[in-house]
């Protein structure tokens, strides 16, 4: 039997698109409704991230790392600080970094809240979305308590973090995840084994194990396809060593392994884990002064330094180069949604623009890391 | 029916056919086309209210009776309606200006001929055939011809897409559609509607409505078959993939704004009230009152109806 070729249509997705989580731009070549190609087109929120980071201190770098994976800044600060703190020697007080910890699986939470919620939206369900935005709310409102700021926190600085804990946020949090752990099934009822859901996920958009690390997708995508890899577990920085915790990895649960579902489930199980740690670490969190680490003056040695910490995207690294004075001779992000971009035209060859849809809010970029 | 008694009324006064037949025919007209405008507006109410308190928000609230805020959003798709008339009326500039500005008249005949044939009561019914179940459904496919008139000419890849989409939906669950009211058509032995609704008057083993749903497990099953087919003809979630919000952004509507997209929409809402009329009058017993039997009554009869008014 002959394919019948027809004449391929260029559909332009974004940069205005609601599907497109952000300002991107695909260019998909589509016969039919059947896509043959896409070429990412990104860049539209490049806001010189690396350029303005050789351009001023190394503390006023925080900010801007904030800007870049805006629905995780907890995270973001935290992969630099870790980096400078390694990169300075500095040893941070315990207390530091339980609070850093619980942040950053707070920030975890809410994120990855935001990624399943805009999948259900993605593929056609609203209220799991707004079910998930309420209970993100309540994570927001915490950050908003400690450090006053809702999205863009600037809260972990060069060996503590800028507000100690207030009084009772230890009550404050374990009551959330009292709250919030028993909604985890509500959502699961709820869009996850919605018949509708699966149909739309399962079997499509199938990223192999081997693809992905020959791509170096990381993170909740690589997760998704079965490989068993997370910084968290497997090169412990900051005091993850101390917390017991699972890594979920796709098993293919209704369709391949790797496909939409299993990403999307893992991101799930995820949720459910960063609970599992927020837990210890709320239980054995010890007192302490935050602010007495912090440097007068930040002004590392004549070197350079890489290190990697698990956003809820996947491998965030910073590349730090010092040379001497305050201000950084270089600093390179290396972004997990950038590499997980990358693969979408290899996975969606060959399916549906809707289906094109599903699998790129399966892949939870954010356009603000990818650009910097 | 409707057109009839007025015609036999308007005979009364004298012999001037054309004109009572246009007469009767505007003036049966006006009210259907205000019942199509309110069943939108109260659709689209109710819509966003239940929708709403599912997903956990409050709806609209302002636009209200009264004072400033006003009552629970009660004039909020007055005002809307009121904000699509006096919106500009934009046509692309590729577009296939004669095509695009056709489109939506097509659509609307399509959905206000259905209604013509819509049984609200025993008299309250615009046009009785004796062919109505066939009527509707053939009339109601008339909309995908503007569909894709609208998608085509809109010159806009995103609308055609949506066109293509609706078209191949509407057409493809035309037939599971047509197939299970032909259940009821057979049980009752007839096309028109009215006799339709007379064959499901009285009770079945003296406990049930005689409905077709209840008369036996097939016409139960037809009847969930038809719903959902129905649901996909309208384009309503989850059969929504032509309108697919998070992909198409508005389907073939993309293009299109001011009074010309209200019309879309109010098509769309009298589609869905035409296919629930013939849900409700080929398997719920129609206008009929559960349990009464009333299928050996002179017409006009029961209710008090128009024809006494008119007589």
């Amino acid at each position: 039997m002959g394919i019948v070729q027809g004449d391929q249509m260029t559909l332009n997705i974004g940069p205005q698109h609601p599907s497109t989580h952000g300002v991107l731009r695909l260019e998909v070549k589509t016969d039919g409704e059947i896509v043959s190609e896409i070429r990412p087109h990104i860049g539209y929120l490049h806001r010189c991230f690396e350029k303005h980071s050789e351009n001023v201190t190394y503390e006023q770098v925080i900010p801007f790392t904030d800007r870049c994976d805006y629905l995780a800044a907890m995270n973001s600060n935290f992969g630099y600080v870790v980096a400078m703190e390694d990169l300075m020697e500095i040893k941070v007080p315990e207390r530091v970094d339980y609070i850093r910890v619980i942040m950053g699986e707070l920030n975890r939470i809410a994120s990855h809240l935001l990624a399943l919620g805009v999948y259900g939206l993605d593929v056609g369900a609203f209220t799991p979305f707004l079910y998930m935005l309420r209970d993100r709310e309540r994570i927001l409102d915490m950050f908003e308590y400690t450090c006053g700021a809702r999205l863009l926190y600037n809260y972990m600085w060069v060996g503590g973090v800028s507000h100690d804990l207030p009084k009772d946020f230890v009550k404050i949090c374990t009551d959330f995840l009292d709250y919030f752990e028993p909604q985890i099934s509500e959502y699961n009822e709820l869009l996850t084994y919605n018949k509708i859901f699966i149909e739309r996920t399962a079997d499509v958009g199938v990223l192999p194990a081997d693809v992905a690390v020959s791509f170096g997708v990381t993170g909740p995508n690589l997760r998704g396809s079965g490989v068993k890899w997370d910084v968290r577990r497997d090169e412990p920085y900051s005091i993850y060593d101390r917390f017991e915790f699972d890594v979920p990895t796709g098993t293919g649960e209704f369709g391949t392994v790797g496909d939409c579902f299993d990403r999307y489930w893992v991101r799930m199980l995820e949720v459910k884990e960063s609970v599992k740690i927020l837990r210890q670490a709320l239980k054995d969190i010890p007192s302490g002064d935050v602010h007495q680490a912090i440097p007068k003056k930040i002004r590392p040695a004549k070197g350079s330094i890489y290190r990697r910490t698990e956003s809820p995207r996947g491998d965030l690294g910073y590349y730090i180069v010092s040379d001497g004075t305050p201000v950084a001779s270089r600093v390179k992000m290396r972004s997990p949604a950038f590499t997980a971009l990358s693969v979408l035209d290899e996975i969606s060859r060959g399916w549906m623009i809707s289906d094109v849809i599903a699998i790129l809010g399966s892949l939870d970029i954010v356009l603000g890391e990818i650009d910097r | 029916m409707t057109v009839d008694m007025l015609m036999d009324w308007f005979a009364t006064f004298g012999d001037f056919p054309v004109f009572a037949f246009i007469l009767a025919v505007v003036i049966s007209g006006i009210p259907l086309f205000l019942i199509m405008a309110l069943n939108a507006m109260v659709a689209v109410y109710v819509e966003r209210k239940v929708s709403a308190f599912m997903m956990d928000r409050i709806g609209p609230m302002g636009q209200g009776p009264g004072l400033h805020a006003g009552k629970w959003g009660l004039l909020q798709t007055a005002a809307d309606a009121i904000k699509l008339l006096v919106k500009e009326d934009t046509v692309p500039e590729s577009s296939d200006k004669i095509l695009f500005k056709m489109a939506p008249f097509i659509i609307f005949i399509g959905a206000f001929l259905g209604l013509a044939a819509v049984p609200f009561s025993q008299t309250l019914q615009v046009a009785d055939f004796n062919v109505g179940v066939f009527y509707i459904i053939a009339v109601g496919s008339i909309g995908v011809i503007g569909i894709v008139m609208a998608g085509w000419a809109s010159n806009n890849k995103w609308s055609l897409y949506g066109a293509m989409r609706s078209a191949a939906q509407i057409i493809s669950y035309e037939i599971p559609a047509g197939l299970s009211i032909i259940v009821p058509i057979m049980m009752a032995g007839t096309l028109n509607l009215q006799e339709l609704i007379h064959y499901q008057s009285g009770t079945v083993w003296g406990i049930l409505p005689n409905w077709i749903i209840f008369n036996n497990p097939f016409s139960f099953v037809a009847f969930f078959i038809f719903f959902i087919s129905v649901i996909a003809e309208t384009n309503r979630t989850p059969f929504d993939i032509p309108e697919a919000e998070s992909e198409l952004v508005a389907g073939w509507m993309t293009e299109y704004s001011g009074f010309r997209w209200a019309i879309f929409f109010l098509s769309e809402y009298a589609n869905m009230l035409i296919v629930s009329g013939l849900a409700v009058a080929g398997f719920l017993g129609g206008w009929g009152a559960p349990f009464l039997d009333y299928s050996t009554q002179v017409p006009g009869d029961y209710f008090g109806s128009w024809e006494k008014l008119l007589h």
